[in-house]
């Protein structure tokens, strides 16, 4: 038990293990988890923003094609950090290898933020991985690197938390894939990735105004090119408050043992 | 100051099946303790809760003296689980589930290493270090678990069915080197289906029925308690008349086979002298059934109250029959 008594190096030790093991998983295998967000975007870049951009003009004041470098890259994010989570918590939970951590001495906190810092990393991978694209089909410089990072890495830990709670909840392998198709597409097109919200008649801006997907995205725009459809401060408030949520919710999850004792 | 000490521990599932129905238990430091109790008489709850996979209702466990609701990380680091279903990550190599579970445990990685190859050399896993989980057989997967719950040094080791499906040579292995673990200090709590295993390598043992604890006691004075003991005999020569031995029951299982029944009042020696003055010679003889096995049935089936008094596993219960298949 040498060391094991340092209560916070224990837990860095345990943190670190998780972290660095769900690095090794997604890495591991890169094809599956890093390439087809890649290709996607490509795509996205080469045929709505070359072939159809180039007759769109200008949104939100930018190239159609700049316009659309931010929430391609922040759906690739988004995507990533959940299904990262989503797919390694069930799978441990469905061969029920979750009960090595849950055995052990790492406090609650700890296999969270493990699991999450993992998700997050993956979806910080994939937008790195989709900003180099977009820069050979266009120039990208950054407006302000302090609000790029910090939107950027407060969007992963969001939904690297959800995919965690859909994990909590999932009884199947179906159920961690209906929330990614049901809720989370639906709220990344919507979330002004596309289209600037001006474009939209009064009352669907008011609607558009209720996802939380387009104050990220209007922040992350507002990171990297100085314009946004809605003020950062208000958007920097939603994603703290929305991590909170989440994070209190999913330590709520674990200690009650949901999903994962009986 | 005991290894375990578990007090009006309850456990009543969603539904309201209640699987535990407040135990009452000790376990001395230094013990090798076997957990017995038919399908479903509560045991995998039991031990969940010690090892803090399932939520107890009601009760409190206290390891080497710790609450587990008060202190439970440190509770859990006292423990060591060897599950009774493998709970691995398949794609990973062996060494790696062995050196991530130090790490969860808060063990540095060079640390961890050096205790992996140890645990690993010590039981044959070494040279299979970089195989995939899902590579290994089900008698090496066995041994795996045994390394991953030592890897933390636990003081208290608890296995759950640990030889279940593994061929007698691996046992045998595995009972040596557990004999050895409790004697450099490390207290074991085992349930089997193997009443054999518990025979010869526990000091004490309880049984656990309907979510009660049947019985607590040493396996010696359990032993005891036996009147009869029944022996098979294997012929040289062919049986034409059933001889009269006085002290003795026999019957005659066929031509060559002799079934005895004797009680404790007499001797192997006896019999042997008896046999001889009939001119009957034995080639080889054994137990008729485990001992063990056959106190625990007749102790199930008294706790079930079915009035069932036969030695033979095949008149037991369904209950006590599944618990020896």
């Amino acid at each position: 038990m040498s060391r094991q008594g340092v209560g916070w190096y224990r837990h860095w030790i345990s943190f670190q293990t998780i972290f660095v093991k769900e690095i090794l998983r997604f890495t591991r295998i890169w094809v599956q988890t890093i390439l087809p967000s890649v290709i996607t975007t490509t795509l996205y870049f080469v045929i709505f923003g070359r072939l159809i951009g180039d007759r769109i003009g200008t949104m939100g004041g930018l190239d159609y094609l700049d316009f659309i470098v931010p929430g391609l890259v922040l759906m690739g994010v988004i995507t990533n950090a959940y299904s990262n989570v989503v797919s390694s918590f069930y799978s441990s939970k469905f061969s029920r290898y979750i009960e090595e951590l849950l055995v052990s001495p790492a406090p609650n906190w700890v296999i969270l933020a493990g699991y999450v810092a993992g998700g997050a990393a993956r979806g910080l991978v994939v937008g790195l991985a989709v900003m180099l694209v977009a820069m050979i089909f266009t120039e990208i410089r950054i407006h302000s690197v302090a609000v790029t990072l910090l939107v950027i890495t407060m969007t992963a830990v969001l939904f690297a938390l959800g995919g965690f709670i859909n994990a909590i909840y999932a009884n199947s392998f179906d159920d961690i894939s209906i929330v990614p198709t049901f809720v989370l597409t639906p709220l990344t097109y919507l979330g002004g990735v596309f289209y600037s919200i001006e474009l939209l008649p009064g009352f669907w801006q008011g609607v558009s105004l209720a996802n939380p997907v387009l104050y990220m995205v209007n922040a992350f725009r507002y990171g990297l090119q100085g314009v946004s459809d809605i003020p950062v401060g208000i958007a920097f408030g939603i994603i703290a408050i929305f991590i909170l949520v989440l994070g209190v919710f999913s330590l709520h999850l674990l200690r009650r043992g949901v999903g994962i004792k009986t | 100051m005991p290894a375990l000490d578990v007090q009006q521990l309850t456990k009543t599932y969603k539904g309201g099946f209640q699987a535990l129905k407040g135990i009452d238990l000790t376990v001395e430091e230094g013990d090798f303790f076997a957990l017995l109790g038919p399908n479903g008489a509560g045991k995998s709850t039991f031990i969940g809760i010690l090892a803090s996979l399932v939520n107890k209702t009601g009760g409190i466990v206290r390891v080497f003296g710790e609450d587990q609701d008060r202190t439970p990380e440190l509770v859990k680091s006292f423990i060591g689980l060897v599950p009774q279903e493998f709970n691995f990550n398949l794609f990973l190599p062996v060494v790696e589930v062995v050196v991530n579970q130090a790490g969860y445990y808060g063990i540095p990685r060079r640390e961890a290493k050096v205790r992996a190859e140890r645990y690993l050399k010590q039981l044959d896993l070494w040279d299979r270090r970089d195989t995939e989980m899902r590579k290994l057989s089900g008698g090496l997967k066995r041994r795996l678990m045994i390394a991953r719950a030592l890897v933390h040094e636990p003081r208290l080791l608890i296995l759950d069915e640990p030889t279940a499906g593994v061929d007698i040579e691996i046992r045998r292995s595995m009972w040596t080197f557990l004999r050895e673990l409790n004697a450099g200090g490390t207290t074991i709590i085992l349930t089997t289906h193997y009443l054999e295993e518990a025979e010869s390598l526990c000091r004490n043992i309880a049984i656990i029925n309907h979510g009660e604890i049947a019985e607590r006691t040493s396996v010696a004075s359990l032993l005891n308690r036996l009147n009869t003991e029944t022996f098979v005999l294997n012929l040289k020569g062919r049986l034409s008349e059933l001889p009269q031995l006085g002290g003795f029951v026999l019957q005659n299982l066929d031509d060559c086979t002799l079934e005895v029944e004797m009680s404790r009042e007499h001797t192997v020696n006896g019999l042997f002298e008896a046999l001889s003055r009939n001119g009957i010679e034995v080639i080889s003889l054994r137990n008729k059934q485990n001992r063990l096995e056959r106190l625990f049935l007749e102790m199930v089936d008294r706790r079930a109250g079915a009035g069932w008094s036969s030695s033979d596993p095949a008149d037991a219960p369904d209950a006590a029959r599944e618990v020896i298949a």
